[in-house]
């Protein structure tokens, strides 16, 4: 598959969400932990060397499932291929749950469905569609009901 | 750089909804090292889907495969002052990036595709998300600001059982029709779980529900502040939108005060 790598690379360059060190993983037979400079964009995760500017590699968060694992440890992995993880060490627990945290609100679908949940609430309590005054009610992205 | 291939081909193709999709003639891009220049553009025609920040592009609309991704990051649409009628371009900020020029079957097709491309990007989102949830707590603070309780007739309400640290700082109380101001004027609020049950028999509204502090809104992709240590338990954290945490706190809040309700029946208190 194609796809615009030069423009993820100057992605990767973004101010983050998130940054920090960590041990890394990748789901490959025999890969140990590594450490790596990881970095949170937009729904994407990126990883770096700790001395290198460019990214060796990208996940895109979306149908992904992050999941506490030992102590310090949580994984990434992807709704079709849940066994193969991508495993993060730590420094401390409490680093681990706020990863975690801002892992599973990343992805594009999480905003989409809190959109639609405030949306609805809105509308409950003042009879009045948000969304009409920035004309945009009609956006496929911003509907009710007939998501998953 | 390595991508996570796969998982991407996969929810390109899975059943989350698309935020469009079509047919769309793609300009063949034509490598400079090419010996021979030869200057006619040709065109391809994909199967092209749009999800979030992301377009996919198939060879046939049943391909179960995409051919190709355009991360829809740092760019704009904008129309093609190309030969062909219907033609639109994405460009990227970066400048010597390569542009995707697209054709569309017509007027409404080039429009609704223009427009859905140029709402696409994460940061759009996010701020669309963050402006509904501040007016969602607008419409709480004044639907309770409004509310008059009937039921509650001689002796006051407990205490929320929100941490009084939530409540916000730069607002200015509602003055209720009965000259009572919401328990959120800041007037002597002790710290913890106080209980001020004497107001004087008079009905108390039921306060308002805890706020997070507004988060300052942030140029697109710049970090967003952490949580103040002063809000531990707020619902919802200034950078993104948690809902599912803030309906369960409203759950929280319905079922603490039934109980509190259903004790003071108990007690035999109207």
């Amino acid at each position: 598959m194609r796809y615009n790598e030069r423009e993820l690379l100057s992605l990767a360059r973004q101010p983050a969400e998130k940054a920090a060190e960590v041990l890394m993983r990748v789901p490959k037979k025999g890969s140990v932990l590594k450490k790596r400079l990881v970095k949170l964009v937009v729904n994407f995760l990126f990883y770096f060397r700790t001395d290198e500017a460019e990214p060796i590699g990208a996940l895109l968060l979306e149908q992904c499932r992050v999941t506490k694992e030992e102590e310090n440890v949580f994984s990434i992995s992807f709704i079709e291929e849940p066994e193969r993880k991508y495993c993060f060490e730590c420094d401390s627990e409490e680093q681990c749950r706020e990863w975690i945290e801002a892992l599973k609100r990343a992805s594009y679908e999480f905003m989409r469905r809190s959109l639609i949940f405030y949306r609805n609430e809105i509308q409950k309590m003042t009879g009045k569609d948000p969304l009409e005054q920035y004309g945009i009610s009609e956006e496929a992205r911003f509907q009710l009901g007939t998501r998953k | 750089m390595k991508l996570n291939e796969r998982s991407v081909a996969h929810y390109a193709t899975c059943d989350s909804p698309a935020d469009h999709a079509g047919f769309l003639r793609k300009r063949v891009e034509r490598h400079h090292h090419h010996a021979h220049h030869h200057h006619a553009t040709s065109y391809q025609r994909r199967w092209f889907v749009l999800k979030g920040n992301l377009l996919f592009y198939f060879e046939e609309r049943e391909s179960r495969e995409p051919v190709g991704l355009v991360v829809l990051e740092g760019c704009t649409v904008e129309l093609c002052e190309a030969a062909e009628e219907f033609a639109f371009a994405i460009r990227f900020d970066d400048a010597g990036a390569r542009a995707y020029v697209l054709v569309a079957d017509g007027q409404a097709a080039m429009e609704a595709w223009v427009k859905a491309l140029s709402r696409a990007s994460f940061d759009y989102m996010r701020l669309v998300v963050r402006e509904l949830e501040k007016q969602l707590e607008e419409a709480c603070k004044s639907l309770a600001a409004c509310c008059k309780s009937p039921r509650r007739s001689s002796s006051g309400r407990k205490r929320h059982l929100s941490n009084p640290a939530l409540l916000p700082l730069q607002e200015k109380p509602a003055i209720l029709e009965n000259g009572y101001s919401t328990w959120g004027s800041g007037g002597g609020i002790p710290g913890g779980a106080a209980c001020p049950d004497h107001d004087g028999g008079h009905a108390k509204p039921p306060p308002l529900p805890p706020r997070r502090r507004l988060a300052a809104s942030g140029a697109a992709g710049s970090p967003a502040p952490s949580l103040s240590p002063a809000m531990p338990e707020s619902p919802v954290s200034p950078e993104t939108a948690c809902f599912s945490k803030l309906h369960s706190w409203y759950g929280q809040e319905i079922v603490a005060l039934r109980r509190e309700w259903q004790e003071r029946q108990k007690m035999g208190h109207p």
